[in-house]
């Protein structure tokens, strides 16, 4: 992410990460989560799934920050994500919510 | 505060003894809209309900009272409505549903002439045939047709009880005329009533079929909050409950639901014979015209008339192998109803042509007299 | 391995994908829904969605709880009767506009009126969607239909000003691109007692869109740049006009005595 000004307290905040799943064969094609992501993690496929239809495809996906958007958008329950298990700095291994 | 049971004898009029046996039967739950000449039933329910821990709610409508009773079946709660013809009308398509779903209920029809508003504080037996196919696609229903305050309290009790155990609305088709008269009523021992409950799903909640039916044909029935996760709809549906689009679940769905009325005919339909062994002419008749029918053919047996009475208790499903066996030795039917001829037309459907069927009829406002059928009795063959 | 979907224990799978068209709110409302039950807590076991008939109609099909898709129209009483003949379950009406609100509306503003304890959840997609998109009465006028092919003449209902003034205690309303604020409206309005309601607007891309030129995502555009977040505000006061503006919110939030507490207080509290 890119800042015009370093925030102050930018080494104390800790960015969420996330793994984003679909689950082609019940995506219809509809693109709001392609058109709402934040990151603009996802991109349409050029294959077709079984009823036709062109899925996301995951892009970028070191950039999601599990906002989960393109869970609650989907009508289709055809996407989402969970948060990355991520080490901190310390030795304690944190889950993002 | 009085319990369910009011033992002992009272001099109740049909409606409140509709009332007090739907309570002796178990009923919880009444959903009413007021109309003459049904409304007693309401006004008694709204205040012996609550003396029992059951609930009365008046709603906006006979549509959302037949849709509540469906609902307050679905909850566990022995439910009932009682109308008169138009709101019948209006109750015909949720009635369908509680078809389509097994939602076992009590309607009551305390008839009135129509067509339309017709005459509101009169008799008549006209809604016969809307009992039968008044709401649309095919299926098979129970109804009842008492004859005295004292029948209608018993028959309430047996609507309930054939509606918990073949899961299907019954429908009691009383009239204006029975609603209204006051007489004696004896109400037994709460010990000596019979009361039958719905069957009920035993074994795992997991993946459970609500509509998965034994070799009767009778699924068991969970309640909303059991933990079965049941999905119910009006759609044709398979054994999960789910939708399905097709002319064989619409086969299989179908057939089930008429057949478990059809297999059971015997156990359902309930008839009274009157003079009946050596007699050659058959008065058919039901509820208040059974009563001066019944009459008519004492007084035709003075005139040396051998005639005999056939009473029909349950007129729904119809008592087809009776009139079939009567129709090969007797000269003729005679039936007796307040419409222009509705039962009669199964009269004449069953005798197959082997005996000719007459109809003394009336479209409604007035009983038939006595006199009115011993005049053709003694005409007609 | 690939997790769950976070909400498959909530959805009958065998019954996905459900039968909703390509960009259609529905599912987004409903999945709102479920993850508002979800959040909620409530027992599942007691949780019980009830239709009616219409594309919304189809929701009670999808969710893994008791669930009772009833006539056209009449998903309220039915309701109705099942609460009241057990005040443990938590009823919650999904429904569509012209089930609740044309042929149903009777029931709706009687059973706000009565203040049974319901959480009635509309998806307002302006239009009948199962039937081909005919025009509804939440139709904006002069809006194109198989039904108004010119335009409609007629105006749509308020739905909110309609809610409250039938007495309903909770009423909110939100477009689907709100979702987060839709979920946290359906979970208060299930821990809530009292009838709430919730209206949620969303496209019909298919029928309603189509023919009044209108692609979802011009629909959202409209949602991001005309929605304004009133909450408090005056129903009376409260369009849903892509021109004017669509004002969004938790307009009402209030208490008063429900059916089964002024019943067990008049009728039962002798014995």
């Amino acid at each position: 992410m890119e800042f015009w000004r370093k925030p102050l307290d930018a080494d104390d905040i800790h960015i969420t990460r996330g793994n984003v799943y679909v689950l082609d064969d019940r995506c219809k094609g509809c693109g709001y989560c392609i058109e709402f992501c934040p990151q603009k993690v996802l991109k349409a496929s050029k294959g077709f799934n079984k009823k036709g239809y062109h899925y996301p495809e995951i892009l970028k996906p070191k950039d999601c920050l599990n906002c989960h958007y393109c869970e609650i958008i989907c009508p289709d329950f055809a996407i989402y994500s969970i948060a990355q298990v991520v080490a901190e700095k310390g030795s304690k291994n944190e889950v993002n919510k | 505060m009085k319990g369910r049971v009011r033992t002992g004898a009272h001099y109740w009029t049909g409606d409140i003894a509709c009332a007090e046996g739907a309570l002796a039967a178990g009923c919880m739950f009444f959903g009413g809209y007021p109309i003459t000449p049904a409304t007693e039933i309401a006004e008694h329910m709204s205040e012996r309900l609550p003396e029992v821990l059951g609930t009365f709610i008046q709603m906006e409508d006979e549509i959302a009272a037949m849709a509540a009773i469906l609902g307050a079946s679905w909850a566990g709660a022995k439910s009932m409505t009682a109308t008169s013809g138009p709101g019948f009308s209006l109750m015909m398509e949720n009635l369908g549903l509680g078809i389509c779903t097994e939602t076992p209920c009590v309607v009551v029809n305390v008839q009135r002439p129509g067509p339309s508003t017709g005459l509101p504080t009169l008799g008549a037996q006209g809604d016969m045939m809307q009992a039968r196919w008044g709401s649309h696609g095919h299926y098979e229903i129970i109804a009842m047709s008492p004859c005295s305050p004292q029948e209608t309290f018993y028959q309430t009790i047996e609507a309930f009880n054939l509606s918990e155990i073949y899961r299907v609305p019954v429908l009691i088709m009383t009239d204006e005329i029975v609603g209204h008269m006051s007489e004696k009523v004896i109400v037994p021992d709460a010990k000596d009533i019979v009361i039958l409950n719905r069957p009920k799903p035993k074994g795992k909640k997991e993946n459970f079929k609500p509509y998965a039916a034994g070799r009767n044909g009778i699924p068991p029935m969970p309640s909303a909050g059991e933990g079965y996760n049941v999905h119910i709809t009006g759609l044709t549906h398979d054994e999960r409950g789910y939708p399905v689009m097709t002319p064989e679940a619409q086969v299989e769905m179908v057939q089930r639901i008429v057949d478990k009325i059809r297999n059971n005919c015997h156990d359902i339909i309930k008839t009274e014979s009157h003079l009946l062994e050596d007699a050659d002419i058959v008065v058919v008749s039901y509820g208040i015209s059974s009563r001066t029918s019944l009459s008519a053919v004492y007084e035709a047996r003075k005139c040396g008339i051998k005639a005999g009475l056939l009473r029909l208790i349950t007129v729904w499903p119809f008592p087809c192998e009776e009139i079939r066996a009567l129709a090969k030795r007797v000269k003729g039917f005679v039936t007796v109803e307040i419409n222009l001829g509705q039962i009669h037309l199964e009269v004449e459907r069953c005798s197959e042509g082997k005996a000719p069927a007459i109809l003394v009829g009336h479209p409604g406002g007035t009983i038939i007299t006595p006199d009115d059928v011993l005049k053709v009795l003694k005409e007609a063959f | 391995m690939q997790p769950d979907h976070p909400l498959n224990d909530l959805l009958r799978k065998d019954r996905i994908p459900h039968i909703w068209c390509s960009g259609c709110g529905i599912g987004t409302i409903f999945s709102a829904c479920l993850n508002a039950i979800k959040a909620s807590e409530i027992d599942l076991s007691k949780v019980v969605m009830v239709s009616g008939i219409g594309c919304s109609g189809r929701g009670a099909g999808y969710i893994n709880v008791d669930s009772f898709h009833t006539t056209h129209g009449r998903a309220i009483p039915f309701a109705t009767g099942m609460k009241l003949a057990n005040p443990s379950l938590h009823v919650i009406v999904f429904s569509g506009d012209g089930d609740l609100f044309a042929i149903g509306g009777n029931h709706f503003i009687h059973a706000a009126r009565r203040n049974i304890e319901l959480t009635v959840i509309c998806v307002n997609n302006l239009n009948y969607g199962m039937t081909g998109g005919q025009a509804a009465a939440t139709t904006p006028n002069r809006a194109k239909t198989t039904t108004t092919p010119l335009g409609n003449p007629e105006s749509p209902f308020n739905l909110p000003l309609l809610a409250y003034a039938s007495g309903a205690t909770y009423v909110a309303r939100w477009t689907m691109l709100h979702t987060r604020d839709l979920t946290n409206s359906i979970k208060e309005a299930l821990q809530k007692k009292g009838f709430s309601f919730i209206e949620a607007l969303c496209p019909c891309p298919v029928n309603y869109g189509r023919r009044n030129k209108l692609r979802p995502l011009d629909v959202f555009k409209a949602y991001q740049q005309k929605s304004i977040v009133k909450n408090g505000a005056n129903p009376i006061e409260i369009d849903a006009d892509s021109d004017k503006g669509i004002i969004v919110g938790k307009f009402i939030d209030t208490e008063r005595p429900t059916y089964t507490e002024m019943y067990n207080k008049i009728y039962r509290s002798k014995g």
